[in-house]
């Protein structure tokens, strides 16, 4: 999923100042799975905000709305009877909701409330860890089911590095090295063969090195 | 001869190789490399020229170099991965060839994250392991990795040389990796500061008993401590760096103003020791920000003069 966080308060209440009525608009993929934008995240941010301006003598009208999913066109279209009430929008998506938002009410005052992190998953209750760069080229079959170009460093596909030192990534001691945890499974599975290959310059056309990039699927197109 | 560098002629006669190691100013004064020049002439068969080493901006590695290369020193221009893409790297081992560099060091490179501009981007494009391939293509099949051809002649004339850390993690793969290194075209290694000897004969060992000491020319990393506290950072923050504490007491067992000259002859005796053993092609001797002591650290090790080939 899209692992994001929300911004400081102190950020948001910068981009809403000179309003008096806003909406804030969740989404109940991604950011409700990772706590960071979905009803719940929506209902405190709002009281959050409410609270911060009452208290600076400047009261805030937030409405609150949790869209299915705010990138795809359908849902956002729900918005177009509601949004001319509004000073502006702050959506608490990852950012292709307020960019989704933004490009179908032109005009409208679009912010973001989160950070997109990265793409991921839970490692335990409260961590989330990147798992995938989205490369558009995935090998991590080779590499023991372990993603190099997310979850190294530097991206190797010949590590580990002289970095290493006891399973931990130099750049940050809360951080696996991912090649030792490669090369420890490959060894241990007696498949030191597949660590001895040169692996080839990665060819990066698929990643956004290519340029935005698009899925086309002619089979759903109506 | 593969480039025809005075550190392959030396090597490849057989004798026993000193590098050196230059670290370029964090500015444009061409001085401060001709200083260090100063020192290091006459001693070391090569000296390493590093490539904002610790991710500091500094002088570019190939000005560096040339500058050397005027005060009749040779170059081991090292070259990361961490700032270019294969377009630039291409083209500044094209450019560094054609200006007389013959010795290049392939490096991955330190994370940006420990220098002075930790809020830059990063490349890796290549890893230091296909920098090692692509020299090799360019000098050997006279192609870019665009397939693009060079005529005869128009090549780059390199010796190709890596860095490899016995002491790193896992321990158990890392002379594989010095194997996949051989298998990916190098000529030679240096190794990461050698502190631990016993940790390094092991390696050295198994490297011995895969037949890779006869593929490559294995250089040992020697560093003299300056002092206690140089040597107990190298312990705690240095990663990839195994200091162990019978180093630590040797330097403490000396009075402070005696733990240069005691860090000196612990290098000294190391360097004689690595000259004996079966498998090591040489030293490369990284006094770092220390160049003025080169001269004196080889006369001890009885290494001087130089050979000439």
């Amino acid at each position: 999923m899209i692992v994001a966080q929300r911004k400081p308060l102190e950020e948001i209440l910068e981009m809403v100042k000179s309003y008096n009525k806003i909406l804030l608009a969740g989404c109940k993929g991604c950011v409700t799975v990772c706590n960071a934008g979905g009803a719940k995240e929506v209902g405190i941010l709002a009281s959050t905000l409410r609270l911060a301006r009452k208290k600076d003598d400047r009261p805030l009208e937030v409405d609150e709305l949790t869209l299915e999913r705010q990138c795809d066109p359908e849902y956002i279209e729900t918005l177009e009877d509601k949004i001319r009430n509004y000073q502006a929008v702050v959506s608490m998506a990852c950012s292709v909701g307020p960019q989704f938002i933004a490009a179908r009410f032109p005009g409208t005052a679009v912010y973001p409330a989160l950070n997109t992190s990265f793409m991921g998953g839970a490692k335990e209750h409260g961590v989330w860890a990147e798992y995938c760069q989205g490369c558009g080229d995935c090998k991590i079959h080779l590499f023991g089911g372990l993603c190099p170009v997310a979850r190294c460093a530097k991206s190797l596909f010949n590590g580990p590095c002289g970095g290493s030192s006891k399973g931990v990534c130099e750049v940050d001691k809360d951080t696996d090295c991912v090649w030792h945890l490669i090369v420890t499974k490959l060894m241990e599975e007696g498949k030191l063969d597949r660590l001895m290959e040169v692996r080839p310059l990665k060819n990066w056309v698929t990643s956004r090195d290519g340029g935005p990039r698009k899925v086309v699927r002619e089979d759903l197109k109506i | 001869m593969k480039s025809g560098s005075n550190l392959e002629k030396i090597l490849t006669a057989g004798h026993f190789a000193v590098t050196g190691e230059c670290g370029p100013p964090r500015s444009a004064d061409h001085n401060v490399v001709r200083e260090k020049a100063r020192f290091l002439k006459g001693c070391v068969d090569a000296v390493n020229v590093t490539d904002n080493q610790t991710s500091v901006v500094r002088m570019s590695s190939l000005a560096a170099s040339l500058i050397l290369q005027q005060e009749g020193l040779e170059a081991n221009m090292q070259m990361v991965c961490r700032d270019r893409n294969r377009i630039a790297m291409q083209s500044d081992i094209l450019g560094a060839s054609a200006l007389g560099i013959k010795n290049l060091l392939c490096l991955s490179g330190d994370h940006q994250k420990f220098g002075d501009h930790p809020d830059s981007k990063n490349v890796f494009d290549l890893d230091s392991m296909q920098l090692i391939q692509t020299v090799k293509l360019l000098r050997d099949e006279r192609k870019l990795l665009s397939g693009q051809e060079m005529k005869e002649g128009a090549e780059p004339r390199l010796f190709i040389g890596a860095a490899v850390n016995p002491f790193a993690d896992p321990f158990e793969f890392r002379v594989y990796r010095l194997a996949k290194k051989i298998a990916a075209g190098v000529d030679f290694v240096q190794t990461q500061c050698i502190y631990n000897m016993d940790k390094f004969k092991e390696y050295l060992k198994q490297a011995r008993d895969l037949g890779l000491t006869e593929k490559v020319f294995i250089l040992a990393g020697i560093t003299p401590m300056k002092s206690l506290g140089m040597a107990r950072y190298m312990q705690k923050s240095v990663p990839g760096m195994d200091v162990p504490e019978s180093a630590i007491d040797r330097i403490r067992g000396a009075e402070k103003k005696d733990q240069a000259r005691e860090g000196i002859k612990m290098a000294v005796e190391q360097m004689q020791e690595l000259k004996e053993m079966p498998g090591v092609a040489g030293v490369h001797l990284m006094a770092i920000e220390w160049e003025e002591r080169v001269p004196e650290i080889m006369e001890l090790a009885g290494f001087l003069p130089r050979p000439v080939v």
